[in-house]
């Protein structure tokens, strides 16, 4: 890390970074506030009183409970077939040189850079030509498809940082190509997927665009909270599902930013 | 006898880049052998074919008078010294060391048992349960030596694996690799580019240049009789000269080469005429630059004879034997 | 120790596995053509597939009288995007994408040159997570909180009565086209939310850029007499500014395609986004939805093709 030696950082400047990590982070607590207003009919600021009822009622709600249970269902599928997808994508494209790995970088990245509507509706009209039914797996395909960049992000970033010789000297003490995996490549590349993963599920269990498009009848949380939003008629509810989500949702980026933090240590390479 | 070591003909290709190009090389049981030439002259690439990390494009190598083509690397009795050491940066030292008997499948108290002795060998007891990260560049170097000789392997190749320590530890660890290797009795094969390290330590060298050998020979050989023009100039400190330059001081018109420590100084008048154009305090001699037959020349006088004026006339001689001719092939 | 081995080249291991690495060694393009095979079957063909299957669509025409869609080769579908009630959607989103990333650009600056150059220890861990917390929270409670704050009887009608500027937010709102009857349903509402939501995708890159800028570079320039100024304008800028162009793909392409924000929050006018899910849904016209998606991705393409040409791709 480098610094301007000598000089510290000038007051504007100081006061205009300042402001803005807190004009990123002031909506977001805003939120927990609303999750303890009496108010249930508007947004009124400041809450007339706390109180901690709506978190009884929304435990109570059937129809969270159910929006969350798919949530997770379509998050933990389409993450596991990102990271198998993700590993041996950034392994194929690291470990070899071969014709046309920038084509396939681009072709994993494709899905995210893409605005998630174009996603969306392609994905929509694929099925609907070949009339498969929306189900709980054509949300997933759709997920899994976008979360396939994450995990190749942070696998090609952990495989370009381990040493090419590392392989080579498995295999020079005598261990073959599974001895290898097993013993030196996965406990090198562990962290880096399990970080890859938990973004990919974070990413998943927030998606709503593509989401609108693939899914028929069943709804996951995103989508229980996009109709309160167009529509709104449970906002304490929403309020407290709201919250909820935030939290759930920093422990797993949190998580893979503390796995990836020594990412540099793991290197292998002596010099 | 069979050979530790046999290429016939061997080439590795890539794409146009001929990187090992039709070499023939025998390296026997038992011997310190150097692979010295500069980066890029296929003398990596020769290790690596040992090793089993490529495969010839064409040609046979045998090791101890087994095919060796076709066969991966975890199935030869072959081990390296990586450049870069290669530890595993998720395993302690004793697990690093014990890496090659754990995937063969040898119990725990057996496995650990050999790699505290290969430890003790290396000179790094008790260092077991630390991580790579937290040794030096010199220890990090001796528990990949004790990685691979733990698997006790016929052949050990080590790749330029002094590189990356300082001079003084180098020294060091020349002379303790020399005497494991004695101790041991296994083949060692060496890559270096300092030609320095390859005659000091290697029983025979092979100087590589262009995906092929020049010259393979005793340390005094390759460096007493150089037999083309580029062993001597990578090699040596000795002074090569044109044929024009060979036949104006009064030799054949070949390319010669003559050692610096092979000239002497004589009364004027006789031998050849000079002029001194600089002079050097070494220690044990003293180095003169001096300019003669239209070429630079440097002369080794011993540290008891007076050292003439920068600028003077003198005159120099050599034996007719110390003039090596060569041939001209880069 | 063990007695050492007498023989140079061991046997293989048994069973299959041992059959298969060496197979896999002997020749690595069979390990590499299985490694590739699922995720190019995956992406090749389901999303390259889908998205092929789109764009043919787009050449298709929806009958007019019967809505049925006329499965034959036309440009009409693409010649009605030119009609002025849908220019103006496509119109009104690539001004609002370029405002949102000029602006996004201007207020990120600040906190990425700040991270990448003067925070150290904690507060470099502080503010990368102050960064990616922000852009991996979800993105609908980012805009329900949003709707929260612009809401009439919400925290900024609040502050703005706190600090008896009342008169100012109802001077803002009574502004032509940009104005409203609350901040929640006017396009300065709809812009707020995209900055808020898509800065941290212009931050990151930004900041990666100028943390790439040797420190020594910028002494190099005060020492040949440069005032900060010249130094920020002729050293930094230059080198930061692939980083900029990296984070304006993000939030240029972001904002194109959304359709929810402006939804939620703005006024009833139609963007892209909208356009194509309306089109596809209520509509019943695909083909026209599939005109409409192509607007965005042939923008980016001559996007990412000016980005490519300064060297933006090095900073992602």
């Amino acid at each position: 890390m480098r610094s301007d030696r000598g000089h510290r950082a000038p007051l504007v400047l100081k006061i205009a970074a300042g402001a803005g990590l807190l004009f990123l982070h002031l909506p977001i607590l805003l939120i927990f506030v609303y999750a303890f207003t009496t108010e249930e009919k508007s947004y009124q600021w400041p809450p007339p009183g706390f109180t901690t009822q709506w978190f009884a009622v929304t435990w109570n709600r059937p129809d969270v409970w159910q929006a969350l249970g798919l949530s997770v269902q379509v998050a933990t599928i389409a993450t596991a077939i990102a990271l198998l997808l993700g590993t041996l994508c950034a392994a194929a494209v690291s470990q070899t040189k071969f014709f046309g790995r920038e084509a396939i970088s681009l072709l994993v990245i494709l899905p995210i850079a893409l605005p998630g509507i174009i996603t969306g509706i392609a994905l929509r009209s694929a099925f609907s030509l070949f009339d498969i039914p929306f189900s709980v797996w054509t949300i997933i395909l759709g997920h899994a498809t976008f979360c396939v960049v994450v995990v190749y992000n942070n696998a090609v970033a952990r495989f370009r940082r381990t040493s090419g010789s590392l392989i080579e000297a498995s295999m020079d003490l005598g261990a073959d190509g599974f001895q290898t995996f097993r013993h030196v490549v996965l406990p090198n590349i562990g962290t880096a997927l399990l970080a890859g993963g938990m973004l990919a599920f974070a990413l998943s269990f927030d998606e709503v665009i593509v989401t609108t498009f693939t899914g028929g009848q069943q709804s996951t949380l995103p989508i229980w909270m996009l109709e309160e939003l167009i529509r709104p008629r449970q906002r304490p509810v929403t309020n407290v599902v709201a919250m909820v989500v935030v939290l759930v949702t920093f422990l797993p980026i949190l998580a893979a930013y503390y796995l990836t933090r020594d990412g540099d240590q793991v290197a292998g390479s002596g010099k | 006898m069979t050979a530790a070591v046999e290429f016939q003909n061997v080439s590795r290709h890539f794409g146009q880049v001929r990187a090992v190009d039709g070499v023939n090389l025998t390296i026997a049981p038992g011997e310190f052998f150097a692979m010295l030439g500069p980066s890029g002259s296929g003398k990596t690439t020769c290790l690596r074919l040992i090793a089993g990390f490529e495969q010839p494009t064409g040609g046979h190598i045998e090791i101890f008078g087994e095919t060796a083509e076709g066969v991966p690397p975890y199935r030869r009795n072959v081990n390296t010294v990586f450049q870069d050491y290669a530890l595993f940066p998720h395993l302690n030292i004793l697990d690093n060391v014990a890496y090659g008997l754990m995937v063969k499948g040898v119990d725990k108290a057996t496995r650990y048992r050999e790699a505290e002795a290969a430890l003790e060998l290396v000179k790094l007891p008790g260092y077991g349960a630390r991580r790579p990260g937290q040794l030096s560049g010199g220890q990090r170097q001796r528990v990949a030596l004790a990685r691979a000789l733990v698997n006790k392997p016929r052949v050990l190749l080590l790749d330029e694996p002094l590189g990356a320590l300082d001079l003084k530890l180098r020294e060091q660890m020349q002379e303790e690799l020399k005497s494991l290797q004695r101790a041991l009795g296994i083949t060692f094969v060496f890559v270096t580019h300092d030609q320095g390290e390859a005659l000091s330590m290697a029983d025979r060298v092979a100087v590589f240049n262009n995906g092929n050998i020049v010259q393979e020979g005793t340390p005094e050989e390759i460096y007493k009789q150089p037999k083309v023009r580029f062993v001597a100039d990578f090699v040596g400190s000795s002074n090569v000269l044109a044929p024009d330059v060979m036949k104006r001081l009064g030799g054949e018109a070949r390319w010669a080469s003559l050692r610096p420590e092979a000239i002497r100084l004589k009364p004027t008048g006789e031998g050849v005429p000079a002029k001194v154009l600089q002079a050097s305090f070494l220690g044990a001699s003293n180095r003169l630059l001096v300019e003669a037959g239209g070429a630079k020349l440097h002369v080794m006088l011993p540290a008891d004879q007076a050292v003439p004026a920068i600028g003077s006339d003198i005159a120099l001689g050599w034996g007719l034997a110390d003039a090596h001719y060569m041939d001209d092939a880069a | 120790m063990t007695s050492a081995a007498t023989t140079s080249i061991l046997p293989r291991r048994g069973g299959f596995f041992g059959a298969l690495s060496d197979a896999f060694w002997r020749r690595p393009k069979l390990l590499l053509f299985l490694m590739l095979t699922p995720p190019l079957l995956w992406l090749g063909i389901i999303y390259i597939g889908s998205l092929l299957a789109l764009l043919l669509q787009s050449f298709f025409s929806v009958d007019e009288f019967s809505g049925l869609i006329n499965y034959e080769f036309t440009l009409a579908t693409y010649a009605e995007l030119l009609r002025p009630a849908n220019f103006d959607i496509i119109l009104r989103t690539v001004i609002m994408a370029a405002a949102v990333t000029l602006f996004s650009a201007a207020i990120g600056f600040p906190i990425a040159y700040y991270a990448a150059r003067y925070a150290k220890g904690k507060w470099k861990a502080i503010f990368y997570l102050g960064i990616m917390l922000p852009l991996w929270s979800s993105y609908l409670v980012k805009i329900y909180a949003w709707k929260l704050i612009l809401a009439k009887e919400g925290i900024l009608t609040w502050i703005f009565a706190k600090l008896h500027l009342l008169w100012l937010l109802d001077g803002i709102l009574a502004l032509p086209v940009i104005g409203g009857n609350s901040l929640s349903i006017s396009y300065i509402g709809t812009f707020l939310v995209f900055v808020y939501i898509w800065l941290p995708y212009m931050i990151l890159p930004t900041q990666a850029a100028l943390e790439r800028v040797p420190g020594n570079l910028l002494e190099a320039s005060s020492d040949l007499g440069a005032t900060p100024r010249q130094t920020f304008r002729t050293v930094l800028l230059p080198l930061a500014l692939p980083g900029i162009i990296a984070g304006s793909i993000f939030t240029f392409s972001l904002t194109l395609g959304d359709y929810i924000i402006p939804q939620i929050i703005g006024s009833s006018r139609l963007f892209i986004g909208q356009a194509v899910y309306s089109q596809q849904g209520t509509a019943g016209n695909v083909p026209l939805a599939a005109a409409f998606s192509v607007v965005p991705i042939v923008i980016m393409a001559i996007y990412l093709w000016i980005a490519k040409r300064q060297g933006a791709f090095d900073a992602l």
